[in-house]
């Protein structure tokens, strides 16, 4: 014959030291517990993590001594599980999870086309290792390179801007250019990214 | 009357944690003690 210890007597026993009556309450009352946060929920791992959460703080609670016994244990018990079911709710409407399958990914899809940290240091470093080697440049190349690359001007808008035809502009261009490469060859810089 | 049942029959498939989260709940709560020093409480594992 099976003897049918009340909860009260498990929780009372547990908090007295018998680890045993854990156990017994937990085995008790797994199937209510994990059918309610099942049918909320709808996913097995997510169950058990929250069945995990909620005896968890059920144990703190005991061992603390902070749990009242009015004959109400997995009333209580639920309203934890209860609880964090809207915690889980909660958390995934602040951060949506989606999961992808075997067939598809999400991240094949949207890419994220910053630079990582690093690729942004690097960058931002070669951005002003460059600024270096424009000073080296003569006045009238800098001038057409600097609104050019720079300012983004046309070199229509540069001819008009300095006074000087379109091919001058073109062909000062050229030069910064080429002028560039030498200073960088010629102190073996390496500028990539 | 069918409509008595509920239709989320997926809902009756899971109704047992495993045994591995109760042992871990088990070694949990073995492991966990509280500690009480000058009006505080700590609470603290035992490896």
């Amino acid at each position: 014959m099976k003897l049918k210890i009340e909860d009260s007597e498990l929780v009372r026993n547990y908090i007295n030291g018998d680890e045993q009556a854990l156990a017994t309450l937990i085995n008790k009352h797994n199937q209510r517990i994990t059918s309610f946060i099942y049918s909320k929920v709808l996913d097995r791992t997510i169950t058990e993590d929250i069945f995990q959460d909620t005896f968890i703080k059920v144990i703190k609670t005991l061992k603390k001594g902070s749990y009242s016994e009015e004959g109400k244990f997995l009333p209580w018990v639920m309203r934890i599980a209860h609880n964090l079911i809207i915690d889980h709710f909660r958390k995934n409407k602040r951060m949506p999870k989606f999961e992808g399958s075997d067939d598809f990914n999400i991240f094949s899809v949207i890419g994220d086309d910053k630079l990582n940290a690093e690729k942004q240091l690097i960058k931002d470093q070669i951005d002003s290792d460059l600024k270096f080697l424009i000073e080296e440049l003569p006045d009238d190349q800098k001038e057409v390179l600097v609104m050019r690359i720079y300012k983004d001007m046309s070199f229509k808008e540069i001819s008009e801007n300095t006074g000087v035809s379109i091919n001058t502009a073109l062909g000062r261009m050229r030069y910064a250019l080429i002028n560039l490469r030498k200073i960088i060859e010629k102190n073996n810089i390496v500028l990539t990214n | 009357m069918e409509k008595l049942y509920s239709n989320q029959q997926e809902q009756a498939e899971f109704n047992k944690v495993c045994p591995k989260t109760i042992n871990f709940l088990i070694s949990f709560s073995q492991a966990l003690y509280e500690v009480e020093y000058k009006n505080l409480r700590f609470e603290t594992f035992l490896n």
